[in-house]
Parts: structure tokens; C-alpha cells; sequence
């Protein structure tokens, strides 16, 4: 039944763009905490998506050659971003090294934004697909009535 | 008699079996709007058409000279094909959300007429049978 492969093709994408939220947010919550090391400051991290391919939905009258799949979502992992780490040398920090340096991570503000709108975009059209898909299958199953 | 009915509503069954794969398609398309490589895809529809021309009562040819109905299609083609990108990106994502989002709508009006014809012809059934 090829519609009831939409729910689960939005849903994958609503749960991989929840994941892209999440990191975006823990990047911008994490832009000012400073350490005096560079093994120990934080780095952005980003999901790397890739692409799923679903089961190959049974033979079809009109689909009879069905090379034919749907293709979800996943996120296969996240990275962390390896831009170099900000260095600024404040004495007087109490995180700061011997040498008077801290070090802050390497989130981009703007680059974080860009994303955090992107992926609530992609969320909401992924939620408007569902809702398409579940009116179009109430009219179906209304059919005749 | 049960075979005539099955042919009636044929038609439009296919239709709405051929909209909701496309639909899929596309709502995949969307879904991997943000995956790096992805390939916009969309259903070649006058394959499909083609295909199921036999069980829908169109026009088939039964011999060389008979006059075709514009729908013949080479073998072998594929039935999925790509869509070609209007800019490409870095990442190798072929897939233009507007145009998706586009397809997407049209294929669900598409949809919607499929029902409302089919529904229109389980109706004007009914009242044939009952006799109202």
C-alpha cells in the first residue's frame, strides 16, 4: 500500500531534522564556553544525513518492471567540525593556560542560524506532507459513502 | 457483469495506484532535500500509462498499421527518472524544494479528481443498481 510508505518517509525526516535541531542548539548553547585547552573545548557538531532506501513496495498491475523504491532519511552519525578553535588571550580569564590564552570554540553564529531555519522549514514541510497524505486517505477510505 | 465493473473502475484504480507512488517519490524527494548527493527522481508517467493501457480500455494496436494512440514508448527505458537540476550545488543534492513542494500539490489535486471520478461512478452505479 504505497501511501501508508509516506508516514514513514516524513516521519524519518521529521526525526532526522528533530537530530539537526538538537545539535544546532547544543552549538549555540555551547558558543561562549571557554577552556583552557584544546582537547577540551567544545566543537560545533553537525549530522551527517544520508539517504535510505526503503523496501521495495510489492508488484504493482501498473508497476510491473518496479525498479522502483522509496527513499527515506537517516542520520548516519554526527561530526564534529574540525575549523580551528578561536584563541584569545585574556591573563586575566580564570579559564585561561600558563600562557595567558583560552580557548573558545568554533561555532559560526551565522552558519548555526542558517541551519536552525532551514531544518524547522524542513520539518514543517515534512508535517504538511502527513497531513496531505492522511486527508488524501480519508477522502480514499470516505470513497463511495 | 463483475468483470465490466472491475473495467469501469479500472481506470481511475490506477490512476490513484500511480498518484500515490508518485507521491511517495516526491515526499522522498523532499525528505532528502538536505542529503548530500541525493537525486531528485519522478515516475515517467507515459510509461506507466502505457503499461496499464491494456486493462484500461484505451486504444491498444494489434497490428502494424493501426493508428497508435501517441503512446509508444522504446523499451527498456527506465520508469523512475531524474530530474535535471536548475542550479547545481556543491554537495550534489539535485532536489529544488519549490519544484518538489509544486509537483507535489499538483499530484494531489491529481489525486483528488481521481477520487471524485471514481466516486462520481461508484454513485451513478448505485442508483443504476437500486434503481431509485
Amino acid at each position: 500500500m504505497g501511501m501508508f510508505q509516506i508516514f514513514d518517509v516524513a516521519g524519518q525526516g521529521m526525526s532526522a531534522q528533530t537530530v539537526r535541531l538538537n545539535t544546532t542548539a547544543s552549538n549555540m548553547a555551547n558558543a561562549s564556553s571557554v577552556s583552557s585547552s584544546i582537547d577540551k573545548t567544545y566543537r560545533a557538531r553537525n549530522p551527517v544525513f544520508a539517504t535510505v532506501l526503503n523496501n521495495e513496495a510489492e508488484a504493482d498491475v501498473a508497476f510491473d518492471d518496479s525498479d522502483y523504491q522509496s527513499a527515506g532519511v537517516q542520520v548516519l552519525g554526527i561530526v564534529e567540525s574540525n575549523k580551528a578553535l578561536q584563541t584569545k588571550y585574556e591573563p586575566e580569564h580564570p579559564m585561561a593556560n600558563e600562557e595567558g590564552y583560552i580557548f573558545l570554540p568554533n561555532v559560526n553564529m551565522i552558519h548555526e542560524m542558517a541551519n536552525m531555519i532551514s531544518a524547522s522549514r524542513t520539518y514543517q514541510m515534512n508535517v504538511q506532507i502527513m497531513n496531505t497524505t492522511k486527508q488524501l486517505m480519508q477522502e480514499t477510505i470516505r470513497l463511495g459513502r | 457483469m463483475l468483470s465490466e465493473l472491475q473495467q469501469m473502475f479500472s481506470l481511475h484504480e490506477n490512476m490513484l495506484n500511480i498518484r500515490s507512488r508518485r507521491a511517495e517519490i516526491i515526499a522522498s524527494n523532499l525528505v532528502n532535500a538536505d542529503t548530500p548527493g541525493y537525486k531528485a527522481k519522478d515516475i515517467d508517467f507515459k510509461r506507466v500509462i502505457d503499461n496499464m493501457s491494456d486493462e484500461a480500455g484505451m486504444l491498444t494496436t494489434t497490428a502494424a498499421r493501426h493508428i497508435s494512440d501517441g503512446n509508444d514508448m522504446s523499451d527498456g527505458e527506465e520508469m523512475l527518472l531524474y530530474r535535471i537540476p536548475n542550479q547545481a550545488s556543491l554537495d550534489g543534492n539535485t532536489v529544488d524544494t519549490q519544484i518538489e513542494n509544486a509537483q507535489f500539490t499538483e499530484n494531489t489535486m491529481h489525486y483528488i479528481a481521481s477520487l471524485r471520478f471514481l466516486d462520481g461512478k461508484i454513485k451513478s452505479t448505485l442508483a443504476a443498481i437500486k434503481g431509485e
